[in-house]
């Protein structure tokens, strides 16, 4: 499988940085599953993240800060840090990679499909903050992608089948970037159903309260 | 028994011995069961060696190494969230539980993926995601059967570490201002690009284009830092 549809740079920067929100970070990381190009630039910009960390100017911690730490640790201990005990990983690759597959609690056989019209279906993915809309899509072989009723950026990636857009074909794993200036009508291909993880712009993302009072304080 | 009994060996093993028990009933849970060994141990690394520091933590709870890293990344684990917002006091709460991470999670710190500082970098990462902005931080599994395995995993890739973030930051140097100040605004803002682009009063477009030049920049640098020695195959 190789990927012709990947995701600009500057998102997986984003993603790297932290700053993206739950619902695209969902998507991000289940196409670097299946992407190992595109997971070697986030990584690289994850080593960014590194090196900036080391440039910074510190910020001097209170003076007891190391001994508070070590008396939480010692009454805190003795605790197992769950390693792989939270996810019993199978042998067996799913059509879902990870970790969209714990999002939506299992593989393609064990979802509960919603009728969204035209044979296609859907299912809304719960994110944490409710923020963002995230949504597996199925759409039935030949028909169209339902609009996606989105303004500002969406992406999708494709799980099983394909559609075509203006931009060529997209297979599983591959990236599909609109905004409000892409006049967009994917087709899903001949043959298989095309499943999709898509995902739109929460506009309000970074609005908060908090951040806005925030903001003035903060220089570049 | 005892809490002294097994304390013995030169003075400064021993008073660090000591700082430990002090609070704790369980002395032979300790890292360092006795001094024999300690001593052995404390030779073993070089305590301004981060990776060396992290690994000592991992093996056996070294809490001279953990001091070490505490005193060099806590003010700027500090410094990272505060930049992104937090207050001062919630930033020092961030950086203890970013530090806790580090000493629970050191035994699964690899130096041949990644640096010490983008290690810490994660964990300071995903807790502030965690905290300030409650969200999950959904993140690949490297053992899902279903990931797409790197086309050959090239022997080559385990690099220096230390030396590619080094030329990372000089090749940083190199980037104009305007590239600079976009990447830090997209690492050290929580700001999406649409964000910057008002912040910058720059169209979005010159924000991405921006922030990809400069991604291009570094990423030419980092590829080059991991050519192998012999042949000039890229990874």
């Amino acid at each position: 499988m190789t990927i012709r549809h990947h995701i600009a740079d500057e998102i997986l920067a984003s993603y790297a940085s932290g700053s993206l929100p739950e619902s695209w970070s969902l998507l991000v990381a289940t196409h670097l599953a299946l992407c190992p190009s595109c997971r070697k630039a986030a990584r690289d910009a994850e080593e960014l993240g590194g090196a900036l960390l080391d440039e910074l100017t510190p910020v001097d911690l209170s003076e007891d800060a190391f001994d508070k730490l070590m008396s939480k640790l010692e009454s805190a201990e003795p605790e197992e840090e769950a390693v792989g005990a939270k996810k019993q990983t199978t042998e067996i690759p799913s059509v879902l990679p990870e970790p969209l597959k714990s999002y939506l609690g299992g593989d393609l056989h064990a979802l509960n499909w919603k009728r969204l019209g035209k044979g296609a279906y859907h299912i809304p993915i719960t994110l944490r903050n409710g923020e963002g809309k995230a949504r597996l899509l199925k759409v039935p072989a030949g028909q169209p992608v339902p609009a996606h009723g989105h303004r500002g950026e969406e992406l999708t990636l494709v799980l099983t089948g394909s559609f075509t857009t203006h931009q060529g074909e997209f297979l599983r794993g591959d990236v599909e970037a609109a905004d409000d200036d892409v006049e967009h009508m994917p087709v899903a291909g001949p043959g298989e159903d095309c499943i999709c993880l898509a995902i739109t712009d929460a506009p309000l993302k970074f609005k908060s309260l908090g951040a806005r009072i925030a903001q003035p304080f903060i220089g570049i | 028994m005892s809490m002294h009994d097994n304390i013995s060996g030169s003075g400064r093993e021993r008073s660090r011995l000591r700082l430990v028990v002090v609070n704790n009933d369980a002395p032979q849970d300790l890292g360092a069961p006795n001094p024999e060994m300690a001593e052995a141990l404390v030779e073993e690394f070089d305590i301004d060696d981060h990776a060396a520091c992290l690994q000592a933590v991992g093996a056996h709870q070294d809490k001279r190494a953990f001091k070490s890293l505490f005193s060099y990344f806590g003010p700027r684990v500090k410094a990272y969230v505060m930049r992104l917002g937090c207050q001062p006091g919630q930033a020092e709460e961030l950086t203890q539980e970013t530090m806790i991470k580090v000493w629970r999670k050191a035994s699964q710190f690899d130096a041949s993926k990644s640096a010490p500082s983008t290690w810490i970098f994660r964990i300071a990462r995903n807790q502030r995601i965690d905290v300030f902005r409650r969200e999950n931080r959904p993140e690949l599994d490297p053992n899902d059967p279903s990931l797409i395995p790197e086309p050959e995993e090239a022997a080559d890739s385990v690099i220096e570490q230390k030396q590619s973030e080094m030329q990372l930051l000089e090749a940083m140097n190199h980037l104009s201002e305007d590239q600079k100040a976009i990447l830090k605004l997209s690492f050290f803002e929580d700001m999406s690009h649409g964000r910057i682009a008002e912040h910058l009063e720059i169209p979005l477009g010159t924000v991405k284009s921006r922030l990809r030049l400069a991604l291009g920049k570094l990423r030419s640098t980092l590829d080059d830092s991991r050519l192998p020695p012999t042949d000039g195959r890229r990874v």
